[in-house]
């Protein structure tokens, strides 16, 4: 028989190089000659450079290269834009992109001004104090909803206003249903979402090797090949000249994807210039302001229901905060827009966003990447127009679910990947089922919130959908090479998820060999340079069906092959432990590795069009992206004398389709719950008016620790994906994505007695006093339609 | 805004700063003794890593809260970016290289694995370093005081549980002497 690896909860096979410090990091790349860089950054939000004086800093010893715009010449180029306009209809966008140094203005604390390449580290930061600029501070844009008046500096002198993007989608008509509606819920909320804070900081080595005319560059990226394409490019290097290796990645969580920072730019053109490898290590107060953040949106929503909380429409408009440059397009508002809809039957909807500039740091995708916004402002609609029904929360979004055959389901608007936005397929009501007897709502309800004289407890329950699984496309090459190791070869970078493991299992499934023997490498662009990279919840899904399909490929020519030596038809052979053999009859089998040395011979003639030995490359990529869902559940203790609240529960039963390794989708979903929960109550980027970043540090900016972040209780429902042969949908951001929308429900029922409305995130203990003591500061409106 | 450059230093010796004060200090790595002459300011984080070339010990926040840098010096947990290398004369290192002995992981180690107690596996050296003496002090722990130990190293992948779940398994598997299933993978 053969043995089943997928679906199994295997240990990993990275583990045991990260467990004894061997791991490659790109900081541990150590080459000789090497030089190492720091960077002198703005330490203003906005303002023109008078004067840039790098003499102090030159005459430092050990100092080797000082490098301003001025320097770079033609190589000092914007860019490149990632994601051009999306394809809808009346869609306004006006991308400017960072630039590798700023010249003349500046847009951002942390943006780069000059470089400095010296003998240390500790040098080149001596240095960088040394440079003198001389800026003249102009009024820097902060708040989102002033940034288009008319009296507001504008960022980017050559636009007409700090208006970035301007984009309405709709389906059906949300006017028409408004006179009909028994009540309309029409709420302004506010949605903040930190930063990523990986534990690894960014890190780039970049070497030329003037000999042979190669260079490598050992990165810290979600996607090494369009690095490399990118980096061939703009150094006018062929492709074929530039290796990219993403080691092992300490976290990435979607900042790492961004492309291309200005320090990728610059680090391969220094060690072109010097002829010397050259080494930049981002430090924790530089990753602050340099790495990408996600930070708020503010909605103003409407929910039309009738009278049996039936959606009967749904209006929101709300405005985006790209910060001082825009790269990565509109991925993140658009996500906002397309995920809000959730899993529910909305025939009516319209969203507008508005997008602007502001002097902070990028906007990009940050794990859930506009996702929670989204779901954050449709489930406290729906809590909001439950409590005006007189029905239950989980009612409410029972009487919505789209019906198990509502699938495939499309919803008529652009996703982020330009395609449709189309539900594969889904089954919505078991998993809030489960989840409702998991956390036992029905049990809690009934009982009163005071625990304690100064303790409330609450119960919240939240549902979402995520897009996940997106193309164009991933590839992936397996070799059965002479010795019986197998070799599986994607182009996907790999920041912690599994991938050595669960590409092992998809790969040994097919073809018989013990997972603990699959040697799997990713994100090195010499060995495989086709592929997008690793983001939207990607990986499995479309890396790990292009290794499904390879594996099939080469367990074609495994048969064809044995099947000719063992004199034995192909359908009465079975591969098993490295070998094919006849079922059921061991001493009739061949080792795979020696029908690899077979297929690679040395002398004689072949058929024509044979290919060498057993490998095969093979790729995949989805119609469009598969959509996974869940219900999360907890219940709060809210202390009123210190305002902190305490997780007692946490459920997430989730639908991720088809599983690889439960053991690894466990750890994943636990991950994202942790950092939905410092999204919700812990982080937050806080900027003064002059565009100052104010807890730019661990001491200030709080992750959650092993304190805050309780036991998650899980289950799992499969609804297949139709879109791959694996029925997969991906997993990686659907931990955080419904946190704030809980912990703001939660919260509120806690508080029921205070009859307090939550419609932000994150929340804190010092917000939540203010909310229960300043009812002021409660923005809201209510109208009723009927 | 004229900018040049200068000689690339043709010389390969080791230099972290300016300053003409460099100190020889000799420190035990690993039951090794190393020598090192560096300047008073070299943080020894960098000096593990970068003159030692134990390149185990991470470093992610540099000022001492998220814990990935700890190593342990005369047996106690410290962390390494809040020591100067020179603070480290004739003192005791152990880093995560020192943890195994041979090909035998440490029973935390092990134990880690068994529970996917890493994932990126970034900050699971310092995550070791802190809870090696953690479990020789308090062998038989509770998961209450678990956690409170590992509050002082930031994890981002995990949400914690499963370190929690492979600490208490090293509890375990230490207090029993036995050695767990076989920890072997593709790259033991």
């Amino acid at each position: 028989m053969e043995t089943r690896y997928f679906g199994k909860p295997l240990k990993r096979n990275e583990d045991h190089r990260l467990l004894t410090g061997k791991a490659l990091f790109v900081d541990d790349v150590t080459l000789p000659g090497m030089l190492h860089v720091a960077f002198k950054r703005s330490d203003f939000a906005h303002g023109r450079i008078l004067e840039i004086d790098v003499q102090a800093a030159l005459e430092r010893p050990g100092v080797v290269a000082v490098y301003t715009a001025e320097d770079l010449g033609d190589y000092h180029q914007p860019g490149p834009l990632l994601l051009p306009a999306p394809p809808i209809e009346g869609a306004v966008f006006h991308p400017r992109m960072q630039v590798p140094l700023a010249k003349d203005k500046v847009r951002h604390v942390g943006e780069p001004i000059a470089v400095v390449v010296a003998r240390s580290r500790y040098i080149a930061e001596d240095a960088a104090e040394e440079i003198f600029v001389d800026i003249e501070p102009l009024d820097a844009v902060v708040d989102l909803e002033g940034a288009l008046d008319p009296d507001t500096p504008k960022i980017h002198d050559d636009l007409e206003s700090n208006l970035a993007a301007h984009v309405v989608q709709s389906k059906g008509d949300f006017d028409s249903v408004v006179d009909k509606a028994h009540r309309v819920v029409r709420r302004r909320f506010f949605y903040d979402h930190g930063i990523a804070a990986a534990m690894e900081n960014r890190g780039i080595v970049a070497s030329w090797d003037a000999r042979d005319q190669q260079l490598e560059i050992w990165d810290t990226t979600q996607a090494p090949i369009a690095i490399r394409n990118g980096l061939a490019g703009m150094l006018g290097l062929a492709e074929s000249q530039v290796r990219v290796v993403a080691p092992f990645i300490g976290g990435g969580f979607g900042p790492k994807i961004m492309m291309f920072y200005p320090e990728e730019v610059l680090l391969p053109w220094i060690s072109m210039r010097l002829g010397w490898p050259v080494k930049w290590i981002e430090d924790r107060a530089e990753n602050f302001v340099a790495t990408t953040h996600e930070r708020a949106q503010i909605h103003e929503a409407a929910l039309a229901v009738d009278e049996n909380g039936k959606i009967l429409g749904v209006e929101d408009t709300f405005i985006h905060d790209a910060g001082a440059y825009n790269p990565y397009g509109l991925t993140v508002p658009i996500n906002s827009q397309c995920t809000l809809l959730g899993p529910y039957d909305v025939p009516n909807y319209r969203s507008e966003f508005t997008v602007v500039y502001t002097n902070k740091t990028l906007v990009t995708p940050y794990r859930g990447a506009g996702r929670q916004h989204g779901v954050f402002v449709m489930e406290r609609l729906l809590d909001l127009a439950a409590k005006e029904l007189g029905l239950d929360v989980v009612e409410i979004r029972r009487r919505n679910f789209l019906p198990p055959d509502a699938f495939p389901h499309d919803h008529g608007l652009i996703y982020q990947d330009f395609s449709s936005l189309v539900y594969d397929s889904g089954n919505y009501e078991p998993a809030l089922d489960k989840a409702v007897k998991l956390i036992d709502f029905a049990g809690f309800e009934s009982g009163s919130s005071e625990i304690e004289p100064h303790k409330r407890r609450g119960i919240g329950i939240v549902c979402y959908v995520e897009g996940t699984g997106i193309g164009p496309y991933e590839g992936a090459k397996v070799t059965v090479e002479p010795s019986g190791t197998v070799s599986v070869v994607t182009g996907v970078g790999t920041q912690g998820q599994g991938h050595f493991t669960s590409f092992a299992q998809v790969v040994g499934e097919q073809i018989g060999v013990d997972p603990t023997k699959i040697r799997v490498v990713t994100g090195d662009t010499r060995l495989f340079h086709w592929g997008a990279g690793t983001f939207a919840s990607r990986g499995a899904v479309v890396a790990g069906n292009a290794c499904h399909a390879a594996a099939l490929d080469v367990r074609k020519k495994i048969l064809k092959m044995a099947g000719e030596l063992l004199e034995a038809p192909e359908e009465d052979l079975e591969l098993v432990d490295g070998k094919a053999q006849v079922k059921g009859v061991p001493a009739k089998a061949i080792e795979l590795g020696e029908l690899a040395s077979l297929a690679n011979p040395m002398r004689g003639a072949v058929e024509p069009g044979t290919e060498p030995g057993l490998e095969a490359t093979t790729y995949f990529g989805p119609k469009h992206g598969s959509t996974a869902s869940g219900v999360h559940a907890m219940e709060v203790e809210v202390d009123l004398e210190t305002y902190d609240v305490k997780i007692l529960r946490y459920v997430v039963v989730h639908d991720c389709g088809t599983v690889i390794n439960p053991l690894i989708l466990e750890g994943q979903i636990q991950g994202g719950v942790a950092q939905g929960i410092g999204n919700a109550f812990y982080e937050q980027i806080l900027y003064g008016d002059d565009g100052q970043l104010l807890n730019g540090s661990f001491m200030d900016y709080l992750l959650p620790t092993s304190m805050d972040v309780p036991n998650v209780v899980g289950d799992h429902v499969e609804t297949p994906s139709p879109l791959n042969p694996l029925g997969i949908k991906g997993a990686g951001e659907a931990g955080a994505i419904p946190v704030g929308a809980l912990f703001a429900q939660a919260v509120e029922h806690a508080l029921r007695d205070e009859g307090l409305e939550i419609l932000e995130i994150p929340l804190s203990p010092n917000r939540l006093f203010e909310l229960l003591h300043d009812r002021e500061g409660i923005a809201s409106t209510e109208e009723s339609g009927s | 805004m004229d900018t040049m450059t200068r000689e690339h230093p043709s010389s390969q010796q080791p230099e972290q700063g300016t300053s003409s004060r460099q100190i020889p200090i000799t420190v035990t790595v690993n039951g090794q003794k190393r020598h090192g002459v560096v300047e008073p300011r070299l943080l020894l984080s960098d000096f593990l890593r970068h003159d030692l070339g134990l390149t185990g010990t991470h470093v992610g926040c540099e000022h001492g809260v998220c814990g990935a840098c700890t190593v342990l010096m005369d047996g106690d947990s410290v962390r390494s970016c809040l020591v100067l290398a020179v603070q480290a004369h004739e003192r005791e290192l152990v880093t995560v290289e020192g943890l195994a002995s041979g090909d035998t992981l440490h029973p935390l180690q092990q134990a880690l694995r068994e529970s996917h107690g890493l994932q990126c596996g970034f900050c699971t050296p310092g995550i070791l370093m802190s809870m090696v003496p953690f479990l020789e002090e308090n062998p038989n722990p509770t998961e209450e005081e678990i956690r409170i130990a590992l509050s002082g190293n930031l994890c981002r992948c995990t949400g914690y549980q499963k370190i929690v779940e492979g600490v208490a398994l090293a509890a375990e598997m230490m207090a029993e002497g036995s050695s767990p299933e076989d920890v072997g993978g593709a790259e033991s």
